[in-house]
């Protein structure tokens, strides 16, 4: 691959399996293909929206590029580092670079922690400042988030449900990271206050010139969000193309599946619906075709069992998983 | 059209630390048979309190209704005790809880939790409940419900719990079925397989819904009326249409505005409402929204807006700063 400088993350043919142990010995019987060959690139400034229903892998894809976990192929590069099977220690220093927010801010904070203490922890563990101008670094992070001003002497507890995803916002600021990995950041809010938080995200962006992944159930969010967005199926992506490409013309027979599933909040929308059949198949047992024309029981099936199934360009910027019985 | 479910003034109160406190302060709102009624709102508004009123099923000893009436096919069920209640709650009104995992008997077998139903309620024996039970499974999509009958729920997937859920809370062929977020837990293309399964078992039985949701989206794809929960109240109540077309009070304006939808433009600034809502302690006597955007009229904070009917149907709590004209 090319070394443009504009690409700020490079991923081929990433893959994360988690081995199944059993037996009396805890040999290694399986693996769940949690994330199984996945090549993409997210470019400086850019947001890459990433969907698909829940145990298709995207939250594993998350972790694994921010280097929670240790991949078990392919090749992630950051920055032109490769960072897939860097030691921890190693990591460290370019983890300032690369940040994550998590989907439940409930959990994701240490309850026992000030948020001051929250905040300012990514600078202690980096080495950054005095105690004096860590405590003016928390005191700006969580202006620029929208907490009020005595917010660094409380506690989670005492934040209500977007508050504490500003926290963890903040945290995720402190270092000014390049790239963010936003987890289902707002799936847990109410409609209200998820606008609030959006628009907060948007404005950073845009303050900071950061690069979001940002992964979300809710297309009509992540549509909003999102330059670029992939739909991932059973660990693989299946589409990728830019926001309103995808919308308004979805190659994919489960991207137009999972479009019309969306609840419109119009009541006078009526539209033709795509009601699918069945739950997504196990990783551990994925189907020896194209996965979701065994999901559909699709007639055409048959003829992508054993095949490799190409990712192509089918137009500019427009990425497919070909396959007999996905498109047409 | 007669009226199935009518409740009226419904106060529902929690004796907490900090003293009493009332999640449902005063409500009023009612289902017509075979209709499907919407309750929206944000969480800690009062939707789920409203719901577990109506079957009795408050945490006790905190939970009590503490007045209003809610009556139910003739009566009121704050007055209804002990063997009558327990007919109504699973025999006449079905439910449909948010987690089907938390809902259901990890211990026991699915089709045990399905005959139990139907030996209680409908006096079956153990073999035709069995049989009964197998239909059930069949009628809400369950694939091969003979051998699914004998699963334990840890054994099925999110939407087939749902499903299973469903299949006990209409084994009784309910008249009312309560949905508390039916399919919250629940991806896109399954949540839109439980609410067509929720529709056509409708259709088919001819029994009233009322969705629990805070999804707007599902609200106006499922509902024919919606009820708009506040801090405890209703702040407006219309026809789904007319709602949507025509919201007449700010909270709801503000609600419909903030929602992203797929044909905005992409990155631009969402609209929001400012604030937040007040904590249950904290709650003014007044109009509340009022007090979540910080208005400072002491007049319209102390005292609590008229709820009215403005045009057929359509409800409003009339506050003249959230009222819009």
């Amino acid at each position: 691959m090319n070394n443009d400088s504009s690409k700020l993350l490079e991923v081929e043919n990433l893959r994360q399996h988690f081995p199944i142990r059993g037996g009396v010995m805890m040999k290694q019987i399986g693996a769940v293909k949690a994330v199984d060959g996945v090549s993409f690139d997210i470019e400086t400034g850019e947001t890459l929206g990433l969907v698909g229903e829940s145990g298709c892998g995207k939250s594993t894809l998350g972790k694994a590029l921010v280097r929670l976990l240790n991949p078990t192929g392919g090749r992630i590069r950051f920055k032109g580092h490769d960072i897939t099977h860097m030691r921890q220690g190693r990591i460290r220093p370019l983890r300032q670079d690369f940040q994550m927010v998590f989907q439940d801010p409930a959990e994701s904070l240490d309850a026992r922690m000030a948020v001051g203490e929250l905040v300012a922890e990514p600078l202690i563990i980096q080495g950054i400042g005095n105690r004096v101008s860590r405590q003016k670094r928390v005191a700006e992070l969580l202006d620029r988030v929208g907490l009020p001003g005595n917010s660094a002497g409380k506690f989670p507890f005492e934040f209500s449900g977007g508050q504490r995803q500003r926290i963890g916002i903040a945290r995720a600021l402190a270092l000014n990271p390049d790239l963010l990995v936003l987890d289902e950041p707002v799936s847990a809010l109410d409609v209200s206050v998820q606008s609030q938080v959006m628009n907060l995200l948007l404005e950073l962006q845009r303050d900071f010139e950061m690069s979001y992944l940002f992964i979300a159930h809710d297309l009509a969010v992540v549509k909003h969000m999102s330059d670029r967005i992939a739909v991932m199926y059973l660990g693989k992506i299946v589409e990728l193309a830019p926001a309103e490409e995808i919308y308004r013309n979805p190659r994919h027979a489960y991207t137009k599946a999972l479009l019309s599933a969306i609840p419109v909040p119009d009541p006078t929308a009526k539209r033709a619906r795509v009601i699918l059949e069945g739950d997504v198949p196990s990783p551990i047992h994925p189907p020896a075709g194209c996965a979701f024309g065994h999901r559909v029981g699709h007639e055409r099936y048959e003829e992508s069992v054993g095949q490799e199934l190409p990712f192509e360009e089918v137009a500019p910027g427009h990425w497919v998983q070909k396959c007999p019985c996905c498109i047409d | 059209m007669s009226t199935l479910l009518d409740i009226k003034g419904l106060v529902t109160s929690f004796d907490t630390d900090s003293g009493w406190v009332r999640a449902v302060d005063g409500i009023s709102f009612s289902v017509e048979k075979g209709k499907t009624v919407g309750l929206v709102g944000e969480s800690g508004c009062g939707k789920t309190v409203t719901a577990m009123s109506i079957i009795d099923l408050l945490p006790k000893p905190s939970g009590h209704v503490l007045e209003g009436e809610i009556n139910f096919k003739g009566r009121d069920l704050c007055k209804v005790t002990g063997a009558e209640k327990r007919k109504i709650r699973g025999g006449e009104i079905g439910v449909i809880f948010q987690e089907p995992m938390a809902a259901l008997n990890p211990v026991h077998r699915i089709g045990k939790q399905l005959v139990e139903i139907l030996k209680l309620h409908e006096k079956m024996s153990s073999r035709a409940a069995l049989q009964k039970a197998v239909q059930l499974l069949d009628a809400v999509g369950i694939p091969a419900p003979e051998e699914r009958i004998s699963s334990y729920p840890h054994e099925l997937s999110g939407g087939m719990r749902q499903r299973v859920m469903i299949a006990i809370a209409l084994a009784c062929e309910p008249d009312l079925l309560i949905a508390d977020e039916p399919t919250t837990a629940l991806d896109v293309t399954v949540q839109a397989q439980i609410l067509e399964l929720i529709q056509s078992m409708q259709a088919k039985l001819g029994m009233a819904v009322l969705m629990i949701t805070h999804d707007l989206g599902v609200i106006a794809q499922n509902c024919d009326e919606v009820v708009v929960m506040y801090a405890g109240r209703v702040v407006e109540r219309a026809p789904v249409r007319e709602l949507f077309a025509h919201p007449r009070h700010a909270y709801t304006k503000g609600l419909l505005n903030s929602i992203p939808r797929i044909e905005s433009e992409r990155k631009s600034e969402l609209n929001t409402i400012p604030g937040q809502v007040a904590s249950i302690q904290d709650f003014v006597s007044g109009c509340r929204f009022c007090q979540r955007i910080d208005r400072k009229n002491s007049v319209l904070l102390r005292q609590r807006p008229d709820y009215r009917e403005i045009a057929l149907g359509h409800w409003v709590e009339t506050c003249p700063e959230c009222f819009l004209a």
